[in-house]
């Protein structure tokens, strides 16, 4: 156990920085509006300019419901035994069928655990504009950001947002750093 | 104490269960309260989610193969037996500590039900349990997940519906409320699934179902779950002027359901990677069956679709180096579900039978005929006069080979998929065209998975508050068989005789009543009867007797067993003339009782649910 601590939490480095693509771009997931505890993956902060008590520092976050989310998508998507495998040496072909199995079952995952609406209804590429007041967590000016609100630019990505987060319960004493467990057929 | 306040509904299905509930005191008139409850239960090792289903699997573990502590509910449990969506994932690889379709061996004649048997032939240390204990399991997962969710209302003290198959047997039903009782529920009612598909058709339609159906109609259910084909016919009749609903036939046990399907592509395309020598192990199979059923679903529901992949992944964490890649194609779901379980048939089309010699002791007897509409027409077909002593109904007369419905109700996951919906419809319509009839409606049905659950907690409502009721009593009529007395002649079998005990309709409640044959029961020795069921005899009355019969009239259920205890009255030995007397219970079960011409004293005569085997 002890010895393979290092190389089980450079592997969930990696797995949460894959999650936070698979989830939307860096999104923060957890925000206004989530009505559960959201798993909010290590290291990963809402932007400063949203902090509405400037003097609470950053806290590090509980990683139960991330080793939980992570379970869920290697259990019912493969996701773990996906990242972790070297597939320089495998064809497109061979590699697209497997993240068809990959997608189908972490998408069925998300869909199942999270409920996930885009931030902006708009379709990309429309122009949006942003009052006075609009919040910074939830869009990200980028480009030429001079002057004051109303802001008006074009929507390059429509953000996503958990809106439920519905994870299992779990029990006393279960240790969710196994994300699955080996096995052995007798 | 708690108090009565819902009417609760429980669908105890071969392949899941599920729990509707009508609040009674919220409820009024057609303004229905009514909830599902999400079901608290391990997912994996745990995890507990609230699903709304609870598969009907229970998997008993090896003692070192989980940690006690992973397999915690919310209220106190038996780590030993793990019920729903874990057990099922478990089982897929270790069946043989699995125990599934507990419900079809609860009315398999030839095993006792009572005795641990399953899992089925399991080597010796594996701990076996009785098709009714497994039953209760599951009953009593549902009852504990209510109870948690409603500390002040009691399960046992609700107005309790547990659905049957249509097709269950006297035995089976009892069974059946015994596993109710056994957890203390005392206010139960048995009700027929079909029926209760109907009974949510007729509570979505918030009262104008009245306007859907008239007098004359006759509604044909297909309800094809997840393991068994269960069918009715229920006919639209009237009473003082308003609308009633009459169960007049039901049919036979099939097993045969969407399990069957989604296993028979996985075959189709396990043989197409073998012929390229390609060779999948149980596991794979089991995910192949999974992946096909995806496949499938899409195909079924996007017609411009017509190649869908399927990947079998690896076991092990090899990914993309381990998983095989193939596809189901939209051919092969219409040759193997269309061609395979729908065929276009006519109406004088039979299964292909299955001799009563040939049920194996180990095995569930399935359908040997996958073709659901074979086995459509063949009820249809011996159920041509059921409806010749219903007043108010087109005699089906001549040039009619098989009874015609003018409606049809869907039920079962099944047929989710329209296009097997249409495919049925499409295939009644000609039958009835072929012999001119009108076509018949489809009345529409939502929720095709919880309509059985919902309906029978419907139905638990109508019963207390008043409403429409779907009368029928007994599906079949029951005999018993004697033997008449005659010279023993070699190689002859003495002829039988069946008496009538208890006529087709019988209801619940109603005054039984006495044959007149006497029989001579041994004091202290158990007494043995055989017992029949006949689906289409509508005359015989208390009393008949019949002497001939074709195997088609009458089907031969589990033996009768009587013992009359020897006591201050009866001495062992002594020889008790008794008659015999069939009444329905209010649960819905049937009960024999043997009375003596002397006396007061009555006897229950109990249903051998120990198997017809060799003793």
């Amino acid at each position: 156990m002890s010895d393979s601590k290092p190389s089980f939490f450079d592997r969930f480095t990696g797995a949460v920085a894959s999650l936070r693509r698979l989830i939307g771009r860096g999104t923060p997931a957890a925000e206004a509006g989530v009505e559960a505890e959201a798993p909010r993956p290590k290291g990963k902060r809402p932007p400063r300019r949203a902090a509405a008590q400037p003097t609470s520092p950053p806290a590090a976050t509980e990683p139960q419901s991330a080793l939980q989310l992570l379970s869920l998508l290697q259990q019912n998507g493969r996701l773990i035994d996906f990242l972790q495998e070297d597939i320089t040496a495998y064809s497109d072909q061979e590699v697209g069928a497997a993240a068809r199995l990959v997608h189908q079952g972490c998408r069925q995952t998300l869909e199942e655990y999270l409920s996930i609406r885009p931030v902006r209804e708009e379709p990309e590429g429309v122009q949006v504009t942003l009052g006075p007041g609009f919040d910074a967590s939830m869009v990200r000016l980028t480009g030429h950001v001079v002057g004051e609100a109303p802001f008006t630019g074009i929507l390059i990505h429509r953000g996503w947002r958990a809106t439920q987060v519905r994870l299992p319960q779990v029990a006393a004493g279960h240790d969710l750093k196994i994300l699955t467990a080996a096995e052995v057929e007798l | 104490m708690s108090a009565r306040r819902f009417a609760v509904g429980i669908d105890l299905g071969t392949t899941h269960c599920a729990l509707s509930y009508v609040d009674l005191e919220q409820s009024e008139g057609e303004e229905v309260v009514q909830g599902l409850m999400d079901i608290p239960q391990l997912t994996g090792p745990g995890a507990v989610e609230e699903r709304p289903m609870l598969p009907s699997f229970l998997y008993l573990p090896h003692p070192e193969e989980l940690k006690p502590g992973d397999l915690r509910l919310p209220w106190e449990s038996d780590p030993g037996r793990i019920v729903g969506e874990l057990a099922r994932s478990l089982g897929a690889n270790t069946p043989i500590r699995l125990v599934s379709s507990a419900k079809s061996w609860l009315c398999h004649p030839d095993v006792d039900r009572r005795a641990p048997i399953l899992p089925a032939g399991v080597p010796e240390e594996v701990p076996q349990v009785s098709p009714l204990e497994a039953s209760t399991q599951y009953l009593r997962h549902l009852r504990d997940a209510w109870n948690g969710l409603h500390p002040f209302a009691d399960l046992a003290d609700q107005e309790v519906t547990v659905t049957v198959p249509a097709s269950f047997d006297p035995a089976a039903r009892e069974l059946t409320a015994d596993a109710a009782r056994a957890l203390g529920i005392e206010n139960l009612v048995l009700l027929e699934e079909p029926q209760a598909a109907l009974y949510n058709w007729v509570n979505d339609s918030r009262g104008t179902w009245r306007k859907q159906v008239r007098v004359g109609d006759i509604i044909l259910v297909v309800d094809v779950g997840g393991g068994t084909t269960d069918l009715s016919l229920i006919a639209v009749t009237e009473r003082e002027g308003a609308l009633e609903l009459t169960r007049v036939a039901v049919g036979e046990h099939i097993l045969l359901g969407g399990d069957n399907m989604d296993l028979a592509l996985a075959h189709v395309v396990k043989g197409k990677l073998g012929q390229i020598g390609v060779e999948l192990d149980r596991w794979q199979i089991q995910a192949l069956t999974h992946g096909c059923r995806h496949a499938k679903e899409r195909i079924l529901s996007e017609p411009d679709l017509d190649v869908v992949p399927v990947v079998v992944p690896s076991r092990g964490a090899k990914l993309v180096g381990g998983s095989v890649r193939t596809e189901l194609t939209r051919d092969e779901v219409t040759r193997t579900l269309i061609d395979g379980f729908f065929p276009q048939v006519p109406a004088s089309a039979r299964p292909a039978g299955r001799a009563r010699t040939a049920l194996t002791k180990l095995g569930l007897p399935f359908a040997q005929d996958p073709a659901v509409t074979r086995h459509l027409a063949a009820f249809l077909g011996r159920q041509a006069m059921a409806t010749e002593t219903l007043e108010g109904f087109v005699p089906q007369g001549e040039g009619r080979t098989f009874l015609h419905p003018t409606a049809v109700l869907f039920n079962g996951g099944v047929f989710k998929a329209e296009v097997l919906r249409d495919r049925v419809m499409q295939i009644i319509e000609q039958w009835l065209a072929a012999e001119g009839g009108d076509s018949a409606r489809l009345l529409g049905a939502p929720d095709l998975d919880l309509a059985v659950a919902r309906g029978a907690a419907y139905y638990g409502y109508v019963r207390r508050v008043g409403g429409v009721r779907i009368r029928g009593g007994t599906a079949q009529s029951y005999y018993v068989g004697i033997e008449s007395s005659m010279p023993a002649v070699p190689g002859l079998e003495p002829p039988l005789q069946a008496l009538c005990l208890a006529p087709f309709g019988m209801e619940e409640g109603s005054e039984p009543e006495i044959a007149p044959q006497e029989f001579g029961l041994v004091v202290g020795e158990p007494v043995r009867f055989r017992f029949f069921g006949s689906s289409v005899r509508r005359e015989d009355r208390v009393g008949t007797l019949i002497e001939e019969w074709t195997p088609e009239e009458l089907e031969e259920l589990e033996e009768l067993q009587a013992e009359l205890p020897t006591g201050a009255h009866y001495q062992a030995g002594d020889i008790v003339p008794v008659r015999l007397q069939a009444a329905v219970t209010e649960v819905g079960t049937l009960e024999l009782t043997a009375i003596p011409r002397k006396g007061t004293k009555r006897w229950k005569i109990e249903f051998n649910v120990r198997g017809s085997g060799d003793e």
